[in-house]
């Protein structure tokens, strides 16, 4: 993937744009299988998207009008009520009342955690990796190849294996219910990010580095004052992709906090759905705690869709 | 593994004569890698392997207790279901995933490649499992879910999408396959672009029309991507629990208690660690053998592009 390497940040919302060059030459003579064809994609947009729709519609009804107003497709009796649950604006009684839970939520609270356990793994995987790519794209040593050979069986290791093991070293470590718990198993590297970046330090050209270095530049300079700026690109997608995972993950956080001091926003809302009346769900409350929790990364996601979008494919696995 | 030399801050830069080596600096390079590796990923790895031939329960040390865990392991009902489960799930997942992202990549490429239309798709896979998970138990909620609304409105009976043993598992996949099947399409996508469009002009000057060109030049040209995607998709499918803790909590009675949800009860709910461990490399297992088949089957390293 060495797609787009402009290292235009954020300047592309995601519907002006238009691949050059890339859009065959078709007629685009119109057919049944064509208008067969759209109407599928059509149906694919709105399945995607329609939920998005129905979390805000939802989230904006108050709760006690959806069982009469199941059938409408605007919000029913316009509320924020939702929403004012969500961030601890309601008494208890208040929320009582509206069909929520009644507890106290402290919604800034997770999206603080969230924000830190997310930056945490973001900046220190990405950094570590960089440096451990340099190291294995250019640097001369003995048993280099043996080590990234190493390195790269890591990837065949399910995430998912590790997780038990790596409860019981954060509990002997004393970190658990903390975000540096949480964040600790992934802010060192993955084999992925080492690999992926890996192949692109590799395909930089010598001939610069070559220059810097008879100027005089250490090998350390020359990472970070050429390797790293050539790579913004690679770095940046890297690292919005990360950043997406670490705020999505939920099966090691859940087993890490235990209480507000660490819990996530994906927890929370799993926390904030258990709490919720059993019958007649505050289904407002919930809808809106679950838009403030996918919010962040679809903004994100509106930044930087385009490089995103194009960053997808088989660049670091084949 | 590594040498291990004594890492003092290498402050030498020298490029020029003699045959380079960059031993100092480049452990100091990968010091901070090589450290999360080791204590992250091969150690636990290590780690889990042993904890399953032990009875631990996390506040006193594990005892070694030979096979026993394994020995459980194929008596217990509960595991053998949750396996049944787990397959039952990922048959459902990649199948219907698999299609319709491969329908969705083909599309996207012969009707427009504008981002627009890739980002859209590419949508749900930004939200969590948890956001997934909560937005269609609200949307598939039998009474009120919109969903059931529907199918209320054209004449059908409502369905208990996830209050019933014969609809959770079904679901479950479905909502899994909201969130991935666009990512999934975008990587089929990008193994499309290897296709040169030439082939294509070829085709249509010999007159295959579009169904012709999918199955004579798309399929077979595509397979190597094709069975990579698979491998991963399945992989990750293997390990679902995001989607079942939120919506069904394993439940109704056992009929969505995947294998991942099980190792985390026994786990956390009974802290029969040694226990839950065993289960765990008897998922390891599995995936090692179903990776290694479907590299196999699916002749994944040989294409026919050359």
């Amino acid at each position: 993937m060495t797609t787009d390497t402009t290292p235009k940040i954020g300047a592309a919302p995601p519907v002006v744009v238009t691949e050059p060059s890339a859009t065959p030459s078709e007629p685009h003579r119109f057919s049944a299988g064509r208008a067969l064809a759209w109407t599928f994609m059509i149906l694919v947009i709105l399945v995607s998207l329609f939920p998005f729709y129905w979390m805000l519609r939802t989230a904006l009804s108050s709760n006690n009008a959806l069982y009469a107003g199941s059938d409408n497709l605007l919000p029913v009796q316009t509320s924020a009520g939702g929403f004012e649950r969500v961030f601890g604006l309601q008494t208890g009684q208040e929320a009582i009342d509206a069909g929520g839970a009644g507890q106290a939520i402290n919604f800034w609270r997770y999206l603080f955690n969230s924000v830190v356990v997310a930056t945490l793994i973001t900046v220190g995987q990405v950094f570590f990796s960089a440096m451990a790519a340099y190291a294995f794209a250019r640097l001369q040593w003995k048993h280099r190849e043996k080590v990234f050979a190493f390195f790269l069986a890591g990837l065949m290791i399910p995430a998912i294996f590790t997780l038990l093991p790596n409860f019981v070293l954060i509990k002997q470590l004393g970190l658990v219910d903390t975000l540096l718990g949480i964040s600790l198993p992934t802010m060192f590297m993955t084999p992925f990010a080492v690999f992926f970046l890996r192949q692109f330090f590799l395909g930089i050209s010598r001939e610069v580095e070559e220059a810097a270095l008879m100027d005089g530049a250490s090998k350390v300079r020359v990472f970070f004052r050429l390797i790293i700026p050539m790579s913004m690109a690679p770095i940046t997608t890297l690292a919005i992709l990360t950043y997406i995972a670490a705020w999505n993950e939920y099966f090691w956080a859940l087993m890490v906090s235990y209480t507000d001091k660490s819990r996530v926003l994906t927890v929370a809302l799993g926390v904030f759905k258990s709490q919720t009346p059993q019958t007649g769900p505050d289904w407002s409350g919930l809808m809106a705690a679950t838009l403030v929790a996918a919010l962040p990364m679809l903004l994100l996601f509106m930044l930087f869709a385009k490089r995103i979008v194009n960053s997808i494919g088989f660049s670091g696995i084949k | 593994m590594v040498t291990t030399t004594s890492i003092r801050p290498a402050k030498t830069g020298r490029a020029r004569n003699g045959p380079r080596d960059d031993t100092r600096l480049a452990l100091l390079f990968i010091l901070p890698a090589l450290v999360g590796f080791a204590v992250f990923l091969v150690w636990p790895t290590l780690r889990g392997i042993y904890l399953s031939f032990t009875k631990f329960n996390l506040l006193t040390p594990p005892e070694f207790n030979g096979l026993d865990n394994y020995v459980r392991m194929v008596q217990d009902p509960v595991f053998w279901n949750a396996l049944k489960v787990t397959l039952y799930y990922v048959i459902l997942n990649i199948g219907f995933q698999t299609v319709l992202a491969l329908v969705i990549a083909v599309m996207m490429q012969r009707l427009t490649q504008r981002t627009w239309l890739r980002g859209i798709v590419l949508t749900p896979f930004l939200v969590s499992n948890v956001v997934a998970a909560m937005v269609f138990l609200w949307i598939l909620d039998y009474q009120l879910g919109i969903g059931n609304t529907i199918i209320a409105a054209i004449g059908l009976d409502r369905i208990p999408f996830l209050s019933d043993s014969a609809w959770a598992i079904p679901t479950i996949a479905f909502i899994n396959v909201w969130r991935h099947v666009g990512y999934t399409a975008l990587l089929i996508f990008a193994g499309l672009q290897t296709i040169p469009e030439t082939v294509y002009e070829a085709g249509r000057i010999d007159g295959a029309g579009e169904v012709r060109m999918f199955r004579s030049i798309t399929v077979p040209l595509l397979r190597p991507i094709l069975s990579l995607v698979l491998i991963i998709t399945v992989v990750g499918s293997f390990q679902v629990f995001d989607t079942v803790a939120i919506a069904t909590r394993g439940g109704p009675v056992d009929s969505s208690r995947v294998l991942q949800y099980y190792i985390y009860d026994v786990a956390f709910g009974r802290f029969q660690f040694g226990y839950a461990s065993a289960m765990s490399v008897a998922l390891l297992a599995v995936l090692v053998i179903v990776t290694f088949l479907q590299y196999r089957l699916t002749r994944a390293e040989s294409s026919d592009l050359a």
